[in-house]
């Protein structure tokens, strides 16, 4: 760099676009920041109020009457509870099952060409492109006649089918950026291909892998469809919730609904370290 | 970065010789779940709607469709919120995944916060902006205590379609754009920092880097974010539910009403299908008009 | 290190798998129980209650709480569903051969679907229902039970009905010599005038919502009250005359109306004074306000007050796990008791024809007075639900919607929307076969005719 030689006057003005530069970029970042947390701050107060807090106007905007009343009969109401548990089973479930199917494909999609790969992606595509809640159905139908009725792992199974076609996409434009060289380079070092993925590819991939979890989690934790015919009594949480979310006042409504974000809320804080990685973990 | 020393044969074909069997060993495994689980059950379905209900061929449920009072309505509306919605989502997800990239400081917490609504349902969402949109609303009440305005503006009545459209285009972006933002962030990271700095040093400005360097690289990250954004857009109906009921309809719902409520799977799969003929094309498109080269993934 | 984590993570994921494929609850052992048979032993094999109804937050813990828990001769667990997975439940279930649900409570409109002459998915209760001839359910009602078959298909045993809402700020706004509860169309219209005009804002409203039950109220209220029929004089002079009417009064409505599933939440938060929707969609109003609501009947017209009651019952799967016990159920289901906790939980009214319970809670009170009086009003008349329409209930309903959108909202010319969609109204009846039903003249048994 040659910073030592550049004039003073030049360095102020330097100092100064560094700052304005500095305000712009934090100013937008909060900006971005509020957009997001105002309407979620919003929705908490709205679930953490009483009952008539909902019908009044305008609205407090600041919590004066605190009231944990709908809530507490949403959370209480029975089933909820293992339906959280049940919930979370299947999402995990569904990221187990997708990634192994879909990192692997993804890899492939990215790394070599054979014949038919764009018509593959596009058949891969494709899949995603019927409408899920039309499709959910005849095939829990289905299910349900080869006997995975009211079983976790028939939920598992329509989900991570679900979300395998977006894990192998973003696995394959993940993958497609890691240097091939990279692998390459480590295959001609001495390790066979298997270890050149586990431990050049894979790890540099990691953001995209984290993303293709994130988001097979989520897609499977608010899923209701399918999630409502498979299952009769070991609900997940959306199946138990969203017939009565759509009927019940609006107080109950915003319980509800401000109950459905709080766990996602947690695996993505978990989460959000492998969503940022660069030269591998830990840099 | 990388050795590019010449070299006889490009790497793919290399390998394409000595080991096909391994692409379609990794492969194999989704190929046949995604066949199972949903090409044959699509296929079925698209085989349902050139039925009648007692099984012979016809052409009548798509008629059904076509003539529907709701369909260019539907059509309209569904194409409304394509165009809106994303390009307004790629330009903020852009914006904050640039943003997070360059690890200012307090960068993760701003990355968690940017990537909570990904975690928000159709249905949470749409509850989320009726509390902010409704009458007695919380956008009214600022407005309101602001002094902006006099009476509460009804932005969900069939009286006022435009303000129905934005209220719907602003809850969608704001759910959406985390799952854009997600996706972008983890191809830029693979953006190597030499590149950056590289810029840096010839003195290119900030806008200009971004747009002659970053966005390029970017190409394949920003054409799977497309087009995963566009096939959801094509099937949003809870949020667009939640807010605007049957006042703005949508494809995605029409297709649910027939089956849901008309108990009429031919019609849902008429519908269904005429949503994946659409997508399919609209897809398609993408793919010629923004063609990642073999130069760009083979870095 | 990174290898042990590897290891961690999928023995995790073996664990989570392992442990979905176990996860069915129990209780899907079905016992070979004959129905009908005199029963000496009732099995007491736990069983699922599936039904579209009380699927809201405090209506299902009262179901379960107040209900379920007490009935002692077996356990019953109350599912409360969607229509759309409420019928693809029960044709899996009974396509499997033996479910988990053991018998379902269904609003008349819910069996349309899943009764038909190529369906034979229920017991016939007519057994059950000599047994209970003498707890004083009416003919009539229990007729409907057949679903216009020769099988009892379910049991009636819970009704609701349609009434006005009035917030008590809307009574200086009557026209003067207006009682409320003695009012016309053409009264409700000049008195929503009244209310627009004088406070500046319509006050009135119907649900026109997506979810909303608006189609009910033109097929059991208005086309009745104008023309004396539904079907048949759909596209009359009469008709017309209404829909005319109609339009005048969306004037004076609250546009919001079109968003409108449940009245309660409207009255509560003040959008609205006066709305016509069902009991169950008003109860809310009088359970948290109790002092500033009352319950009026609806409004009449030219031929008479009808109004329409909404019946719902339950039935029995074949493919049953309990049949005993679900018989049992419903006998219980059937007393004068178990009617009084229902309509405390739920506020779905007795079938039984005998006194209401005299120790009503406040908001029931107000409610059960606005449906005596309209059903004891001297120009009452029941006009029924629709019988037969099989799988095009659906179809049926919107063609109600359609005709209410295209000439209330889109102000299309009446003559010719009627002309359309009566036509589509005749294609539903001659698709569904159904003849038909009060207070339509009987066609016997050839499909109802649009004159």
């Amino acid at each position: 760099m040659s910073a030592a030689a550049t004039p003073a006057p030049q360095r102020k003005s330097q100092r100064r676009g560094v700052l304005v530069d500095r305000i712009l970029l934090y100013g937008v970042a909060v900006l971005l920041a509020l957009w997001t947390l105002v309407p979620i701050y919003l929705i908490a107060i709205a679930a953490f109020s009483e009952k008539v807090a909902v019908f009044e106007y305008p609205k407090a905007l600041l919590p004066t009457r605190f009231s944990t009343e709908t809530m507490e009969f949403f959370v209480g109401s029975s089933g909820v509870i293992t339906s959280v548990k049940n919930s979370v089973i299947v999402a995990l479930g569904t990221i187990v099952v997708a990634l192994a199917l879909g990192a692997p494909a993804g890899y492939a999609l990215s790394r070599f060409r054979f014949p038919g790969r764009d018509a593959f992606q596009l058949a891969v595509l494709s899949s995603k492109m019927f409408p899920i809640a039309i499709l959910a159905i005849p095939l829990a139908v289905t299910f349900i006649d080869l006997g995975l009725y009211d079983k976790l792992i028939g939920v598992i199974i329509i989900h991570s089918a679900m979300v395998l076609p977006f894990v192998i996409i973003v696995t394959a434009g993940v993958f497609a950026t890691v240097s091939r060289e990279l692998e390459e380079a480590a295959q001609t070092l001495g390790t066979s291909r298997l270890g050149a993925f586990m431990r050049v590819a894979l790890p540099l991939a990691l953001p995209g892998l984290a993303a293709a979890a994130i988001f097979a989690f989520v897609t499977s934790w608010n899923e209701v469809f399918a999630a409502t015919i498979l299952t009769l009594r070991e609900r997940t949480l959306p199946a138990l919730v969203v017939a009565s979310l759509n009927q019940s006042p609006l107080y109950f409504k915003f319980a509800g609904g401000f109950f459905l974000i709080i766990p996602s809320l947690f695996f993505i804080w978990f989460m959000r370290k492998y969503l940022f990685n660069l030269w591998g973990p830990g840099r | 970065m990388a050795v590019r020393a010449g070299r006889a044969l490009p790497f793919p074909a290399r390998i394409a010789r000595s080991d096909a069997a391994l692409p379609l060993g990794l492969l194999a495994p989704s190929i046949i779940y995604l066949t199972l689980l949903i090409l044959v059950p699509v296929a079925q379905a698209l085989f349902l709607s050139i039925q009648t209900e007692q099984g012979t061929f016809t052409l009548e449920n798509y008629q059904r469709v076509t003539n529907d009072a709701a369909f260019v309505d539907s059509l309209f509306n569904t194409a409304k919120l394509l165009v809106l919605i994303v390009p307004i989502q790629l330009t903020l997800a852009l914006a904050m995944a640039l943003l997070i990239n360059s690890r200012f400081p307090g960068h993760g917490i701003f990355l968690y916060i940017y990537a909570i609504p990904l975690a928000i349902s159709d249905l949470a969402a749409g509850i989320v902006w009726l509390s902010i949109f409704g009458d007695t609303g919380y956008l009214n009440t600022i407005l309101q205590g602001l002094g902006l305005i006099k009476d509460p503006i009804s932005y969900l009545s069939y009286e006022n379609l435009h303000l129905v459209l934005m209220a719907i285009v602003v809850a969608e972006s704001w759910r959406a754009t985390a799952i854009v933002m997600v996706i972008l962030l983890a191809g830029l990271q693979l953006i190597p920092r030499d590149y950056f700095e590289a810029a840096e040093l010839f003195g290119a400005s900030r806008w200009r880097r971004t747009i002659q360097i970053v966005l390029p690289l970017l190409r394949p990250s920003l054409q799977s974010a497309l087009i995963i954004r566009t096939i959801f857009a094509f099937q949003t109906f809870a949020v667009v539910l939640a807010l605007a009921g049957r006042q703005f309809p949508v494809l995605a719902y029409e297709a649910y009403d027939a089956y849901a409520n008309l108990f009429n799977p031919r019609l849902a799969a008429a519908w269904a299908g005429l949503i994946l003929l659409m997508t399919l094309t609209v897809v398609v498109f993408y793919l010629r008009v923004f063609k990642v080269s073999e130069a760009e993934t083979a870095r | 290190m990174r290898s042990i984590r590897f290891v961690a993570v999928v023995a995790m994921a073996g664990a989570i798998v392992a442990s979905a494929c176990g996860g069915s609850g129990g209780g899907g052992t079905p016992t070979a129980t004959a129905s009908g048979a005199a029963t000496s032993a009732v099995s007491s094999d736990p069983f699922v209650l599936l039904s579209t109804q009380f699927n809201t937050v405090t209506e299902r813990e009262a179901v379960q709480k107040q209900i379920l828990d007490p009935f002692t001769k077996a356990k019953v667990e109350y599912v409360g569903s969607d229509a759309g997975p409420f019928n693809d439940r029960i044709l899996a279930e009974a396509k499997t051969g033996k479910g988990q649900v053991g018998a379902i409570l269904g609003l008349h409109g819910d069996f349309g679907a899943l009764v038909g002459p190529d369906k034979d998915l229920f017991e016939d209760l007519t057994p059950l229902a000599n047994r209970l001839k003498d707890r004083g359910i009416p003919a009539e009602m229990l007729d409907l039970g057949k679903l216009g078959t020769s099988k009892q298909v379910y049991i009636p045993s819970m009704q609701a009905t349609y009434i006005l809402g009035v917030n008590k700020q809307a009574l200086q706004y009557l026209p003067s010599g207006v009682s409320v509860d003695d009012i016309t169309y053409t009264q409700l219209r000049d008195w929503c005038k009244n209310i627009a005009d004088k406070t500046g804002s319509k006050k009135c409203g119907i649900p026109a919502g997506p979810m909303g039950l608006y189609h009910r109220i033109i097929q059991g209220y208005l086309y009745p009250a104008y023309t004396g029929g539904l079907v048949t004089t759909y596209k009359s002079a009469d008709a017309a005359k209404m829909w005319a009417d109609v339009k005048d009064l969306w004037q004076y409505m609250n546009p919001k109306s079109l968003n409108i599933d449940f009245m309660q939440e409207s009255l509560l938060s003040g959008e609205v004074w006066v709305g016509l929707d069902h009991v169950a969609r008003l109860v809310d109003a009088f359970k948290l306000k109790p002092n500033d609501f009352q319950a009026a009947p609806a409004p009449k017209g030219p031929k008479g007050l009808y109004y329409m009651s909404v019946i719902a019952g339950f039935a029995i799967p074949k493919s049953s796990p309990n049949k005993s016990g679900a018989e049992a159920l419903i006998d219980y289901m059937v007393t004068a008791e178990t009617q009084a906790k229902v309509l405390n939980a739920v506020a779905f009214f007795p079938v039984l024809d005998k006194a209401m319970p005299a120790d009503l809670p406040q908001h029931l009170k107000i409610e059960a007075d606005g449906v005596q009086k309209q059903s004891k009003s001297k120009d009452a008349k029941v006009a029924l639900l629709p019988i037969g329409l099989g799988t095009k209930g659906g179809d049926f309903n919107n063609v109600q919607k359609n005709t209410f959108q295209r000439i209330v909202i889109k102000g299309e010319d009446i003559t010719k929307v009627l002309a359309e969609e009566g036509a589509n109204l005749q294609k539903v009846m001659d698709d569904s076969k159904a003849p038909c039903w009060k207070p339509d003249p009987s066609s016997g048994t050839a499909p109802c005719k649009v004159q």
